[in-house]
């Protein structure tokens, strides 16, 4: 599904990612975990577009089109979906307003008639419930006055109704307690499936307590140094990074 | 790149003008000039008279100057006062009216024939100086509805003129309120008797068509006891190189239990991206709540016009009155706009809320000025402010100036302002969700327009939706 070869990019003249090389197959969960400054936010904003990052080197191949070469809103509507880490306010439009923009756009873009209110209607509130979520979230205005948690929670709700092909998670697990990480993690398993694929970008192994990942890599400096099983999110959770910078002075010595 | 740059591609679409033969009044201003305009409109002595003692105050005043805009000096000597397609415009049929005329409001989306308009909307057409036509009068008759133009309201009905016209804002009351008294032209006369809740929506569009002419309107609404009436104004004008004056006066007059809903959507062209040309929109516009229980309800959408200056205001004298002002202002290009509003408390246990929310974009400048004030008599007086800006890009600017004089100390009184910033972030989660730029800017305006939006007559909020995402097209690149 999504194929990166050997990406470099950089913000302000300073190179941030040196070198990425990752596959992702359909059904597939990758945990990306990584010190602060590693430059895991850096890798799903440039899946997802932000212009701020420039890609000097390296390519991105994602459903054998050249993910790079595609708008942000472009990527959107072939299905690949961020989640934020800091979820952003839209004060006065209320969440199934934007919602239903959002989903008619991505099927215009497919050639398909937007969806009737009704119908709409229907396919939220069902959401809702499988989420465990509360139907006045519709009418909230996006993300004004939510909560840390109600926030993340909401961005796996938009990602539910958006039924995207990949999934990228910036930092979902951030800044949520046990309770809020466990609904949020249970919401993500209930849209998992063999057809989409999942990234998970994060600092900590406990999020993959409850959302356990086929793949974890390891981000050091702007490079995939290691990778392996949920073993190895383990083992860095017990002895952190240090082991791994280590191991990495003796290769280059 | 820049996600939030260019702001200026819209196309102004009413910027065409119509080749008319028309009659004008020798260019400048003096008393010559004031008989010209009363002569020309058949006024009664009464009229005249009233006109060259605005006239003659507006000599002693000074254009002023504390207003946050700035424009290079008016040359009122160098403005004609008095335009007005040839054809004599007192009619008593639409066939009548000259096809050019009918064909320029067609074209502005406002068909005259009433089989055309909107079922539930009558429309008062002015043209430059003129009153074009009046729909559904006859409808309206039945009721016992007066809708017509100012100038046959001084003929057919001048009792109720006389009484009423300067009692809201009188010539002394500032510059351009004098100026209009003296030579106003036409606008629109309504009068709802007791009881009786107007049938359809009432409208007046007014367009400038003509050159170097100044446009002085006149529109006095009338609610009887118990009466209700929701009033919509429209203006467009031609797009020139010049400047254009518009210096409209609105007087509202609510007697007991009545209410009056007034909403403009305003567009006059706004001068070119670099400021060249467009309109000044000095306008005087004051309602008052005379008797007990009644209500003014201002609603403005103000996307045009090079300098918008004005105040919808409300003077609350009857006990337990109501005043309302909602406004999104737009400011794009070189586009300034100093407005807001006034509210004064008279009688006990009045209440007003005023909703601004302005907008910014391009170089656009914008201020926020409001007055509320409480008389010492008026006990529990309630006011609400909400006052927000929005910025697009960073070359624009917002400021808010909200003035309080309380002098009654039971007064509650609650002010609230936000200035935020359409960031690229906001952008760029609309992107994320499948939402182009473009889309994403029209999304968050009106979601952030909404509380003001939602107090439009339905077809005319679908209208100021469609006008907004029109002013700010191009807002991003």
């Amino acid at each position: 599904m999504l194929s990166i070869q050997n990406l470099h990019a950089s913000v302000g003249g300073k190179d941030i990612l040196k070198g990425i090389s990752l596959e992702v197959k359909a059904g597939e969960v990758h945990a990306i975990m990584g010190p602060n400054g590693s430059g895991k936010s850096t890798l799903s904003k440039v899946l997802a577009g932000r212009d701020e990052y420039e890609v000097t080197a390296g390519s991105v191949s994602y459903l054998g089109k050249d993910l790079l070469d595609l708008s942000p809103e472009d990527r959107a509507r072939e299905g690949v979906f961020l989640a934020f880490q800091y979820p952003v306010e839209i004060p006065g439009v209320s969440n199934i307003m934007f919602l239903r923009t959002a989903l008619n756009e991505i099927r215009k873009y497919h050639g398909r008639e937007p969806v009737e209110a009704p119908e709409f209607l229907k396919l939220v509130r069902e959401k809702t419930r499988i989420l465990d979520l509360d139907e006045s979230l519709l009418k909230r205005p996006v993300n004004e006055g939510f909560s840390g948690g109600e926030k993340k929670r909401n961005e796996i709700f938009q990602m539910a109704v958006l039924e995207p092909k990949l999934a990228i998670l910036d930092e979902t697990d951030s800044g949520l307690d046990i309770d809020a990480l466990r609904a949020v993690s249970e919401g993500i398993n209930k849209l998992k499936s063999s057809e989409n694929a999942i990234i998970m970008v994060t600092h900590y192994q406990r999020l993959l307590d409850y959302i356990v990942p086929d793949f974890v890599h390891v981000l050091l400096n702007g490079k995939i140094v290691k990778s392996g099983n949920r073993e190895l999110a383990l083992e860095l959770e017990e002895k952190g990074y240090d082991w791994i910078r280590e191991e990495l002075k003796e290769e280059t010595a | 790149m820049n996600e939030i740059e260019q702001f200026t591609k819209s196309e102004y679409k009413y910027g065409f003008s119509t080749d008319i033969e028309q009659e004008l009044a020798p260019k400048g201003l003096n008393e010559d000039t004031v008989r010209f305009i009363s002569a020309k409109k058949e006024e009664p002595e009464w009229m005249l008279e009233y006109r060259l003692k605005a006239f003659r105050h507006w000599l002693t005043l000074k254009e002023p100057g504390w207003q946050n805009v700035t424009y290079p000096g008016i040359d009122y000597q160098d403005l004609y006062y008095y335009a007005a397609p040839k054809k004599k415009p007192q009619l008593s049929s639409l066939d009548e009216v000259d096809p050019e005329l009918l064909d320029t409001f067609a074209k502005l989306g406002i068909p005259l024939e009433e089989q055309k308009l909107l079922a539930n909307v009558a429309v008062d057409a002015v043209f430059d100086s003129v009153s074009v036509t009046t729909t559904f009068k006859e409808t309206l008759r039945e009721k016992g509805v007066i809708f017509c133009s100012f100038s046959e309201a001084i003929r057919e009905h001048p009792d109720l003129v006389k009484t009423y016209m300067g009692s809201v804002v009188p010539y002394t009351d500032n510059y351009f309120a004098a100026l209009n008294a003296a030579v106003f032209s036409d606008g629109s006369f309504v009068y709802i008797p007791k009881g009786v809740r107007c049938p359809m929506e009432l409208s007046t569009y007014f367009r400038i068509n003509a050159e170097n002419t100044g446009q002085f309107e006149r529109t006095l609404i009338i609610a009887d006891d118990g009466s209700y009436v929701s009033y919509l104004e429209g203006c467009t004008a031609p797009k020139r190189d010049e400047n254009q004056l518009h210096a409209a006066v609105v007087e509202l007059v609510a007697c007991e239990r009545a209410e009056i809903k007034y909403s403009t959507v305003q567009n006059w062209y706004a001068g070119d991206e670099n400021g060249k040309g467009g309109i000044y929109n000095f306008v005087t516009k004051r309602g008052i709540c005379k008797g007990n229980f009644s209500k003014i309800s201002w609603t403005q959408v103000e996307t045009g016009s090079a300098i918008t200056w004005k105040y919808p205001s409300c003077i609350l004298k009857g006990d337990h009155s109501v005043g309302e002002f909602y406004s999104v202002a737009v400011t794009n290009n070189a586009q300034q706009a100093d407005t807001g509003t006034k509210m004064i408390h008279l009688g006990k246990n009045t209440r007003s809320t005023i909703v601004s929310k302005g907008i910014s974009a391009g170089r656009g400048n914008q201020t926020y000025r409001g007055l509320v004030k409480v008389a010492k008599n008026a006990d529990g007086a309630r006011n609400h402010s909400q006052c927000d800006s929005l910025l697009i890009g960073d070359r624009c600017g917002a400021h808010t100036f909200p003035y309080f004089e309380i002098s009654n100390p039971g007064a509650r009184v609650e002010h609230e302002a936000t200035t935020s910033k359409i960031g690229e972030d906001q952008l760029f989660y609309c992107q994320s969700r499948g939402i182009a730029a473009e889309e994403a800017v029209s999304l968050i305006v009106n979601g952030y327009c909404k509380d003001v939006f939602q107090e439009l007559p339905m077809e005319f909020a679908m209208e100021a939706t469609k006008l907004l995402s029109i002013s700010l097209e191009g807002s991003v690149g």
